[in-house]
Order: C-alpha cells, then sequence, then structure tokens
C-alpha cells in the first residue's frame, strides 16, 4: 500500500530490498577476499620456503662454512655472527632504550616544547627506512670519525639506533599501563622517586617491557639492508672472535646465497630462511608466552 | 595552641533549629562508638596550623582561604559535599599535591610550627612523617610481608625486619589474619583486608599523622566497622585527619570536625572550597551554629 | 601548649624537614635517564649531519637542477650521468604497485575486522596478520623472485604485452604490498576502532544496512586516521630495499613499465654500498646524494602521517 504525496511504498517488516542484500553480501565478500589475500600469501610463501629448502635442512647447513661449492656450504659464520651482533645489540639498546622511556614518562613535563619535540622525534625514527640508518652507520661509525671498521661493534650500534625506538615506544606503554596508585601508594610512603621507580614501578612494568624488547630484537634479527652498508656482504669463512671481529649475519648469507645464479644456492637459501624463520618464531612464542602469563590485569 | 579560628556566621542557626524545622529532619542522633570524652582538644598541642591556605589547580582555586589548627592524637574529620575540595585539602598536608602538574599552594601549612611549604623543605622527608590512606586500597603487587616492609626498606630503618613486620601488622590489627600466609600475594586479600594492609604499610615507617582519604568509601559494612574501630586505637599513638562524604561515619568516630561547602564564583564557572564551621564533633552535630552545616548534617541538602 | 598526654611515646621537639643531605643520586639518576631520551636526538642529527655533508660536497659538483631532472644514471661509468630520475620513477613504479595491494584490501581487512568479524575471527586474523608483518623482508625478497615472478610469466595474458622479465618491479612491488598490508589494516583498524559506538548506532537506528554504516558513517569518521596510514604505507615502500634489491633490478630504467627491470633508490644506494666504494669518491658520494632524496621524502611523509594521527586522536580521545 502506498501511502500519499509520492512516499515509496514501504516493504514488510523483516523484508530487506534484494538489492540491499545482494550488494552487502557482495561487500562482505570483497572484504574476506581482503582477508584472504594476507593469509593465503603468508601460507604460499611458507609452503614454497619449506618445499624448496626442506630438503638442505642438515647438519651441514648450521656447522659447516660458507664455500663456492653449495653442496658442502653452511651457514655457521652467519647463524654465530647473529648471535654476537643481536646479543650485542641486547645489552646496549635496552637499557638505554628502557632508560628514556622512564625519562620521558616519569620525569619529563609533557607540556613543555622539547618534551614534545623529543616525542615526534621518536616517533618519526621508528619510520624511517632501515637502510638510512645504514647511511649513519657508514658515515659515522664504520669510516669518519668513529673508524671503527666493518665490525660487529659497528653493526650492534647501528641496530641499536634502528631498534631504539621500538624499544622506548613499548616500553613506556608498558609503564603507562601501572596504575598511578601504586606510584602514590610508594611515594606517600616517603620513598624517592627513583626508589619508587626501580622498587615498585619496573618490576610491575616488566612483563609488558620484555615483550617490547623481543619484538624489537626479532626486528634486529632479520635486518639485513643496514647491514650490508656495514660491510656484512664479504666472504666470511669464520666466527667472530670479539667486537672488532668482521662479521656477516643469517639475512645476509641468506641474499648471498640468492644472488648466486645456481640452483642449488637457492635451495640453500631456502634451507637457511627456514632456521631464520625459526628463531623468530622461537622468539615471538616467547613473547607471546611471557604477555600471557605474566601479564596483569589492574 | 588551640586557636579558635574557624570561621563561624553568628546566631543563625540555633533560631533556626527552635523556630519549627519539622521534626524529621532535626539534628542527628550522635551514635558514637565508644564514649571517649572530648574536651582534651582544647589542652592538646596543633600538630597541623593551617592559616589562610589556598590551593589553585592551573590558576583556579579548589579550596580558598582555609585556617584550621587540627589537634594532636585526636580523630579530625573534614566533611562536606563532594566536589568542595576535601581531598585536595587533605592532600596539601603531605605535599601529595606536588605530583598534580599546575597545583600551586598560597598561605602556610605549619607543621609543629615548620610551614611545610617553606623552600628548602624536602617533600620526601614530609611524607615520612605524615603518611596517608587511600580511598581505594592500593596493596603493592607482592607480598603481604614485601608491601610491610617496603616503606622501612627504602627509609634504611634499621633493626630486625620481621619485628617491624609484625609491629606494624598487630597495630594495624590484622596481624592474626595474615601471620601465617606472610608470603602470600596481597592482591589475594579482600578489599577490608586489603585497606588494613595499607594502613599496616602506613604505620612500618612509624609516622606521627596519619591522613585518611574516604578510607572506608569502597569497603562493605563490617570492614568499615572494623577500620572504625582501628581507628579509635591508632587514636592513642597517631593523629588522624580523616575526609569522609559519609556523616554518620564522621560522627561516629571522630573528636572534631570541619565542614567545608563549594561556592560558584561570580561567573558561575568555578568551584571553590570553604571552610564554613569548625567544632567539636557533638556540637556540629546536634547544635551548629551555621545554618549550612545544619542543613548539611540533617540531610536536608546532600 | 604543652602535650599532655604521658603514655604515648613522647615526639622530638625539633623536626628537621629539609633533606639531611642534597640527593645527589637522584639528580644523577634524573640525569643519567634524561641522557638516554637525548640519544634518539642525537640519532636524529646525526642522520642529518651524516647526510648533509657528503651531499652537499657531491651538489658542488654536479648541480642539484640536473640531479633532479636528469634521465640517465650511470656514475659509475666514464663520462658518468647523475640524472636520478630513473631511479625515482623506479621507486614510484614499486610504491603504485605495492599501493595497489596493500590499500584496498589492508582497508578491506581493517573493515571487516573492526565491523564484521567477530571476537574469536579476530583472535585467529590477528596473528597472522602480526606474523606477516614480522617476515623478514629478505624472505620476501626471495619469495617475490622464486615464487612471483615465474608464477607471473606463466599466467601472464598476451593482451596484456611482454610477460615480466627475470627481474621486474611488478612482482617486487605486489610483494612488499603484501609486506606492507598489515601496517595498514592496523593503524587503520585502529582508527575505527575509535569511532563512537554511538555513531554507528545513530545511523542504524535510521535503518542503514551494514554496508550504509560502515562506509558512509564509520570510513568518513575515522577518514583522517585511515589516510595517515595510508601515508605510512608509502612512507615504507619507498624506503623498502631487500625485496627491490632481490627482485626487481639492479640496472637503473628510465620506465612506467612494471614489467621491467629496474633500480629504485633504495636497490642503489645498497647495490653502491656493496660495491666498497673508496672514501670521498664521487661513487661514494652518491649513496649519500641519493640517501639524502630518499630521506626527506620519507620525512616529509611520515611528520604527515603523524600529525594526522594526533588530530584524530585527539578528535575521538
Amino acid at each position: 500500500m502506498s501511502v500519499a504525496s509520492g512516499l515509496p511504498s514501504s516493504p514488510a517488516l523483516g523484508d530487506q530490498p534484494d538489492r540491499d542484500r545482494v550488494k552487502g553480501a557482495l561487500f562482505r565478500a570483497l572484504l574476506l577476499l581482503s582477508l584472504a589475500v594476507g593469509v593465503v600469501t603468508l601460507i604460499a610463501l611458507l609452503a614454497q620456503v619449506v618445499l624448496k629448502g626442506g630438503s638442505r635442512l642438515n647438519e651441514a647447513l648450521i656447522f659447516h662454512f660458507p664455500s663456492s661449492d653449495p653442496d658442502v656450504a653452511g651457514a655457521q659464520s652467519a647463524i654465530a655472527g647473529t648471535i654476537w651482533v643481536v646479543g650485542l645489540t641486547a645489552l646496549i639498546c635496552i637499557p638505554i632504550g628502557v632508560g628514556a622511556a622512564i625519562y620521558l614518562e616519569e620525569y619529563a613535563d609533557p607540556e613543555r616544547w622539547w618534551n614534545r619535540l623529543i616525542e615526534l622525534n621518536i616517533q618519526n625514527l621508528a619510520a624511517v627506512p632501515s637502510i638510512v640508518y645504514g647511511i649513519l652507520g657508514l658515515g659515522f661509525l664504520v669510516r669518519g670519525f668513529g673508524g671503527l671498521g666493518q665490525v660487529v661493534l659497528a653493526a650492534s650500534l647501528t641496530l641499536t639506533l634502528l631498534v631504539l625506538p621500538i624499544v622506548i615506544i613499548s616500553a613506556r606503554e608498558a609503564l603507562r599501563a601501572v596504575p598511578n596508585s601504586i606510584r602514590e601508594a610508594a611515594l606517600a610512603l616517603g620513598a624517592t622517586r627513583w626508589q619508587m621507580i626501580s622498587r615498585q614501578l619496573l618490576p610491575a612494568a616488566v612483563p609488558g617491557i620484555a615483550t617490547g624488547c623481543i619484538l624489537a630484537l626479532s626486528r634486529a634479527i632479520g635486518e639485513a639492508a643496514p647491514l650490508v652498508l656495514l660491510g656484512g656482504l664479504t666472504f666470511i669463512t669464520f666466527n667472530p672472535s670479539g667486537l672488532n671481529s668482521a662479521f656477516t649475519v643469517l639475512p645476509i648469507q641468506i641474499f648471498n646465497w640468492i644472488s648466486r645464479p645456481q640452483e642449488e644456492f637457492r635451495v640453500l637459501a631456502a634451507a637457511a630462511i627456514i632456521v631464520l624463520l625459526a628463531l623468530l618464531l622461537a622468539m615471538n612464542a616467547s613473547a607471546i608466552y611471557l604477555r600471557n602469563r605474566f601479564e596483569r590485569k589492574w | 595552641m588551640a586557636q579558635e579560628n574557624s570561621e563561624r556566621t553568628n546566631g543563625i542557626g540555633r533560631a533556626s533549629l527552635e523556630r519549627g524545622a519539622p521534626a524529621a529532619s532535626g539534628p542527628i542522633r550522635l551514635n558514637r562508638r565508644h564514649d571517649h570524652p572530648v574536651a582534651e582538644w582544647r589542652n592538646s598541642e596543633a600538630v597541623f596550623d593551617l592559616n589562610r591556605l589556598t590551593i589553585s589547580y592551573d590558576g583556579v582555586p579548589a579550596v580558598r582561604d582555609i585556617s584550621l589548627a587540627l589537634g594532636a592524637r585526636l580523630i579530625t574529620a573534614i566533611i562536606g559535599p563532594s566536589g568542595c575540595g576535601k581531598s585536595t585539602l587533605l592532600r596539601s598536608l603531605n605535599r601529595m599535591n606536588d605530583l598534580i602538574p599546575g597545583a600551586t599552594v598560597s598561605g602556610e601549612v605549619l607543621y609543629h610550627g615548620q610551614d611545610l611549604y617553606a623552600p628548602g623543605i624536602d617533600p620526601v622527608e614530609v611524607r615520612k612523617r605524615i603518611g596517608m590512606v587511600f580511598q581505594k586500597p592500593n596493596p603493592f603487587p607482592k607480598s603481604v610481608y614485601d608491601n610491610i616492609a617496603f616503606g622501612p626498606r627504602v627509609l634504611g630503618m634499621k633493626g630486625n625486619m620481621d619485628e617491624i613486620v609484625e609491629r606494624a601488622l598487630r597495630r594495624g590489627a590484622l596481624w592474626d589474619e595474615v601471620k601465617d600466609r606472610l608470603p602470600s600475594n596481597a592482591f589475594g586479600m579482600s578489599g577490608g583486608q586489603q585497606q588494613r594492609l595499607c594502613i599496616a604499610r602506613c604505620l612500618a615507617v612509624e609516622p606521627d599523622v596519619i591522613l585518611m582519604d574516604e578510607p572506608c568509601s569502597a569497603l562493605d559494612p563490617v570492614s568499615t566497622a572494623r577500620i572504625e574501630d582501628l581507628m579509635f586505637e591508632l587514636k592513642e599513638r597517631y593523629s588522624i585527619v580523616i575526609v569522609t562524604h559519609n556523616m554518620q561515619q564522621a560522627a561516629r568516630v571522630s573528636d572534631r570536625a570541619a565542614f567545608l561547602t563549594v561556592e560558584l564564583d561570580e561567573q558561575g564557572k568555578h568551584r571553590t572550597g570553604r571552610v564554613v564551621e569548625y567544632d567539636d564533633t557533638e556540637t556540629m552535630f546536634t547544635n551548629p551554629s551555621d545554618e549550612r552545616t545544619e542543613a548539611y548534617v540533617t540531610g536536608k541538602v546532600g | 601548649m604543652q602535650a599532655t598526654d604521658a603514655t604515648a611515646t613522647p615526639r622530638p621537639v625539633t623536626i628537621r624537614l629539609g633533606a639531611t643531605r642534597p640527593r645527589w643520586g637522584e639528580r644523577a639518576i634524573a640525569a643519567a635517564l634524561c641522557l638516554c631520551a637525548l640519544v634518539s636526538v642525537a640519532t636524529t642529527v646525526g642522520i642529518v649531519v651524516a647526510l648533509a655533508e657528503p651531499s652537499l660536497e657531491f651538489f658542488r659538483s654536479i648541480p642539484i637542477g640536473s640531479f633532479l631532472t636528469g634521465t640517465k644514471w650511470s656514475p659509475l661509468f666514464s663520462p658518468p650521468d647523475f640524472g636520478v630520475l630513473p631511479l625515482i620513477s623506479a621507486t614510484l613504479v614499486t610504491t603504485a604497485c605495492a599501493l595497489v595491494v596493500c590499500i584496498p584490501f589492508g582497508l578491506g581487512s581493517a573493515i571487516y575486522l573492526s565491523e564484521y568479524a567477530t571476537v574469536s575471527t579476530r583472535k585467529v586474523v590477528k596473528p597472522f596478520l602480526e606474523v606477516l608483518a614480522g617476515i623478514p623482508t629478505v624472505v620476501y625478497g626471495f619469495f617475490a623472485l622464486t615464487f612471483v615472478t615465474p608464477l607471473l610469466r606463466e599466467v601472464w595474458p598476451g593482451f596484456l604485452g611482454d610477460p615480466p622479465q627475470v627481474f621486474n618491479a611488478l612482482s617486487a612491488g605486489l610483494v612488499m604490498g603484501v609486506m606492507i598490508l598489515p601496517t595498514v589494516a592496523s593503524l587503520s583498524e585502529d582508527a575505527l576502532s575509535a569511532v563512537p559506538r554511538s555513531l554507528r548506532e545513530g545511523a542504524y537506528a535510521l535503518g542503514a544496512t551494514k554496508l550504509h554504516v560502515s562506509t558512509r558513517v564509520a570510513v568518513p569518521a575515522a577518514l583522517s586516521g585511515i589516510v595517515a596510514s595510508f601515508i605510512l604505507g608509502i612512507s615504507r615502500a619507498v624506503g623498502e630495499t631487500m625485496i627491490v634489491l632481490i627482485a626487481a633490478g639492479g640496472t637503473p630504467n628510465l620506465s612506467l613499465n612494471p614489467v621491467e627491470a629496474m633500480q629504485t633508490m633504495t636497490a642503489f644506494i645498497a647495490a653502491a654500498g656493496l660495491g666498497d666504494q673508496p672514501t670521498g669518491s664521487i661513487g661514494y658520494k652518491t649513496i649519500f646524494a641519493v640517501g639524502s632524496t630518499l630521506f626527506i621524502a620519507t620525512l616529509a611523509m611520515n611528520i604527515v602521517s603523524i600529525r594526522l594521527v594526533r588530530r584524530f586522536r585527539e578528535v575521538y580521545e
């Protein structure tokens, strides 16, 4: 029944016009397709890597050194180099990042312009291309007045600067999550600011901070571009012996093998990728475990 | 120095009581928990002496021109409707307002004769002597033992820590309940136990004064009663200032009461708290001088 | 007045409320923490200085006009050519290919997660996206070179012209797009979730369908946050190195055809760095000149994106 003055006839309740229903279903399908793109690509990628490299997942991969003969080549120097470089990065980057986060959250007055500038700066640094950090390292640390050369220390310092924003941002969130009542309770008892921070705030925020650090180090493990500029690509057939050693890391070794024309090296690369992904999986799984086991619901 | 610094208006109160105020909203009956004589306050020294204290946030006064003398080893209640600045006033007594950016203080807060806001005064030292218990119990996410021991440890108190913890828990009327589970996490306790834990934690650093900011408002009546009993025991050694929006509680526990009310400024935008009346609790509740006090304690206004 | 109560422990009459000694330890700690925060400032200053000095020297020999408008890039030949347009065009082509993937599918994923998905779906899907975001770029490069390129070459329809070459911008760009998809999706989803429910409920109450509410109410309300995520995605695509280094090619090529091989700005920097240029040589300085161009471009985009997110947060939080 239509009402006067040109109003469209109202459909019976419960009866969505077909046109709308079709459009709605189509839209929903498109959205699901969007999700599918990511999921399918991930599955294809993992399948490709495993299928190609699975055969070469043997002791030789881990215990041999690189060689021009693909049948005997292995990635021991790269694995050792990764442990050295990323381990040192953790030692340098975590204290500085957590310290900066504590300063910004607990000491700095957020109304001052210079503190807001520091915040903007950190957010920007988180988005700077990683190769620019390589240029920074090249200009200041490897050559230039740092003069360290293409060594482990230069690589670790460069990676520290790269992942520092991640540590700072996630540590700040962890500190912010601790309720103010804990701070007030400690201060009201006559604790100084640092006593409150070191004895109550930091211990309460440790799970969140640890998760953030693991994420930052995961990023550092997978980085190749900045280290390419720092000389990680030379043919390294020994494990690093100190901070002043030449080095290579797993992502660069993988790149090295990808660049070779022979198919056997592609297989090697795929196998090394499996090792790298397994390492990352272990780290992320531990971050998730930490988060679920220790994170407090305030 | 027991001075009569309360701001009183003159004469109206009694008259309005006689002039046929409705019987149903008559003066509140004092249902005191114990029969503690109140007259002692006139002879005890003042632990706090507030002179024209004004506390502002970002330039807007939250409380203005407060002049009170708070007595030692008494329970003084600060009462009034919500938003009148009671907590702000309380927090100024141990410099907790320092933690709020934009908070400024003018006037004096004399503690045993020393102005807490004079230059050179260290807020950390102030808080060692003037402790605070908060509205919502806020134990640390640690064991009962570590909660109590935190204060003595950071203050470097000498002595056997086990004894210090036991003494604090006994004074806080919690020892019997927790003596077998000192290592257990404080978060596992009930709300009332947590608040008594917070009180014991405050006692562990051996303060002179205990400030309590609506300590029972988040608790059930049974826990509330236990804490009120505890307050009577604590009064022997400590001076207590309690903020409460529960009039009956003020009537039950306190020896003296200060009634604050909120005033709008000329533009009607900002609310500022002022002291209306400050007297013995008994007088305040049975025979208030100011009609605003009478209206509040008889429940005519919230 | 005297205290009359004799049973309580007598309190000391003199009370010293100044600090017993100046708290040097506290001040030292505050200073040390401030230094930590200043490391980030030093990093930015370091980047600017590291880039500026060699770049300025470079532009003293090569006029910036011919740098930015020249169409031939062969700095190591003799005679060398220093026109950076081929590198910029390659960066633009790969970025465009990436955007074709990450913008529609990233936004679509965000809309689905925010408007349609149940809690359990979200619990399953979000980890997938986090894993996608966490895969090292060298692995993506490998995937582009050894899977995507052969696949495209096989299924390439004839009417589109020549099939992709062994190195081509299209594979690299598409894979880059998938890598960036989680970034766009999660930032857009944050923006959509921040839109208050009341806005949506108002529209539903008027009889709007879910499609309408999602596209005409939620997305426009979250628009500045969504645009910020796009800009951040572009910035990441422009700055990405390993994928294009591995799969897009190493020869500069001024062309807009994505099936051809071409060298982006980032790939050039990496290749030049690999080549171990002597310090101070013109080849060494090209690294910094191109690096400056890259840094300025991404800096501009990052600042716009951060500002947009801040403004968005102010409106809704």
